[in-house]
């Protein structure tokens, strides 16, 4: 099987190993990646001016590329990329009078007309792999592994883009469980991370941050599992400031989603280079005998 | 930029040489906008050779003439139409109602940098530049880019830290600034691939060996006695030594021509 896909300019930098773990994972899962040619940023953040189309034109130029190169889905697995893809799509898909406002703005490209399918990873390896399969093919079981989903903000809002209702963390719990995972309820799987507040009040990310770190060690949640890398920075990159500073207790380590898919199906720890993971040890992994290639 | 001769148009086209236009046999004259006046200019003539003919003389804004070194960016726009397009005055030819105006120089943020600071990483050029993360894909960079250079590609591609993406990209830039003068983020799109050119030769393409053992051999002084010859010579023994100057012909094979004096290899 083959997928087009939409890699974000933060997994080709900050969040490689987002990247990298899944790029190894879909090809442990025998499907291959195919990078859409010529991409440009997905615009980031979902501009909420309902007459601010500027910022709508980056992420459906994507769409664009991907529809005159032959795309039905496509596959993207960061959840800001996810978020602004979707939801520009659903412009163009619903909004004819953006819509045209927008292709003639782009007049040096084909008309896009909503045609392609944004799709999450998660959503994908549901719909075209299945958890059966997935736990088939798992090599090291990641037994014993308390770990939970976090999905911020940005999986499940709105609604009409979510790739699950508010509130409904299925998707990656089922992938963990299939993964050998104990999978634990987290009251703050789908609070905010403090998002771009880390630029201009530290207090306050770092509040958020705390809170949602606090909550997961009290659970008893060993690790927490994202799919977005803004989330991984603030999660992790602030843990050694809150512990010195007693608001947190323990730390939590945060891994992307895909590390955690790359390891249980056996392939080699180098490809999730865990040494991108902000704040994140790996001696959990290692003490659970989870980081071992097959 | 330039300045108009103090004299009417002339009206018999004359056949010219140097920088004055050549003219075919009956050639037409067709009207043109120059910064939104009116003039008769002879079809065939490049922008730059029509603004000449009309009276204007360049002081800046014009060099190789040969659309490469980037002096001549020129926006205009057909009568009748919205549209603008972008050329370079020395490349392209006047059109019947054309409104012109030429862009010679555009005040883009150039950043300073000691590239041997700087380091070979993605982070120094968005450092340097920090602007190039307002980009919004809008693609008005690339369509006035009359070198048809995939701007907005080699923007995308170095925040995605691709530097040789976007060096290999902007390889064909000649620095003109009409991507600059189009950018609703006050990007400097061709200043930032100029660094990241730079970065790329300085950090990342491949060495050649050759090239090292020579700036070596300099290094060492192996060619200062030469030049000191050089500079010690009048005018004239310069002149007589470049005339009687051994020339590698030009079919020569490579690799197989030998110079008949040896004493400076």
């Amino acid at each position: 099987m083959k997928i087009s896909y939409y890699p974000g300019c933060t997994l080709k930098t900050k969040a490689a190993n987002l990247e990298m773990a899944a790029v190894a994972s879909l090809a442990a899962l025998g499907v291959e990646v195919e990078e859409i040619d010529r991409w440009n940023c997905c615009g980031a953040v979902f501009s909420l001016t309902a007459d601010d189309l500027i910022h709508q034109v980056g992420p459906v130029r994507n769409l664009v590329r991907a529809k005159e190169q032959g795309a039905e889905k496509l596959v993207t697995l960061c959840s800001m990329c996810y978020n602004t893809l979707a939801r520009a799509n659903r412009i163009m898909q619903t909004d004819t009078v953006k819509r045209d406002t927008i292709n003639r703005f782009m007049d040096e490209e084909i008309d896009y007309l909503g045609e392609v399918e944004v799709v999450h990873l998660l959503t994908f390896l549901e719909q075209e792999i299945g958890w059966e399969r997935i736990s088939e093919m798992v090599k090291v079981p990641l037994e014993g592994l308390r770990v939970s989903p976090y999905y911020g903000c940005t999986l499940q809002r709105p609604a009409d883009v979510g790739i699950e209702p508010f509130g409904s963390f299925q998707l990656m719990t089922r992938l963990l469980e299939s993964l050998g995972a104990t999978v634990m309820p987290f009251a703050a799987a789908d609070k905010c991370c403090g998002s771009y507040q880390i630029l201009n009040g530290q207090d306050g990310a770092q509040s958020t941050a705390a809170t949602i770190l606090k909550s997961a060690a009290e659970t008893g949640i060993e690790a927490l599992a994202t799919s977005c890398p803004l989330c991984e920075f603030n999660l992790g990159k602030q843990q050694g400031k809150l512990l010195a500073n007693g608001l947190i207790d323990s730390a939590v380590p945060t891994y992307y989603f895909t590390q955690l898919l790359a390891i249980a199906l056996g392939v080699a720890p180098e490809s999730c280079r865990f040494d991108l993971n902000n704040g994140a040890s790996v001696d959990l992994l290692k003490n659970k005998n989870c980081l071992v290639a097959a | 930029m330039c300045d108009v001769e103090k004299k009417a148009p002339q009206k018999t086209p004359r056949v010219a040489t140097g920088d004055r236009a050549i003219l075919p046999e009956g050639a037409k004259t067709i009207p043109v906008y120059i910064m939104g006046k009116r003039y008769e200019v002879p079809e065939t003539l490049t922008i730059m050779k029509a603004m000449e003919f009309a009276g204007f003389k360049f002081l800046r804004g014009a060099g190789c003439r040969g659309g490469i070194c980037g002096a001549c960016p020129t926006v205009y726009r057909m009568a009748g139409d919205y549209k603008l397009h972008f050329g370079l005055a020395c490349q392209t030819v006047v059109e019947a109602d054309m409104y012109l105006a030429q862009i010679p120089f555009f005040p883009a943020n150039r950043a300073e940098y000691k590239i041997e600071e700087i380091g070979g990483a993605a982070e120094a050029i968005h450092a340097l530049y920090p602007e190039l993360f307002r980009c919004v894909a809008c693609n008005l960079c690339t369509k006035a880019c009359p070198m048809d250079v995939d701007v907005l590609g080699y923007i995308s591609a170095l925040k995605q830290g691709n530097i040789k993406k976007a060096a290999e990209l902007s390889f064909d830039c000649i620095q003109c600034g009409l991507c600059a003068s189009r950018c609703m983020g006050e990007i400097p799109q061709y200043h930032i691939a100029q660094l990241a050119r730079r970065v790329y030769g300085r950090y990342i393409q491949a060495q050649a060996a050759h090239l090292k053992a020579r700036v070596a051999e300099i290094e060492s002084g192996k060619y200062d006695a030469m030049l000191q010859d050089l500079s010690a010579m009048s005018k004239e023994e310069l002149e007589k030594c470049y005339v009687e100057r051994e020339r590698e012909p030009d079919l020569a094979s490579p690799g197989t021509w030998q110079p008949n004096e040896k004493q400076y290899l």
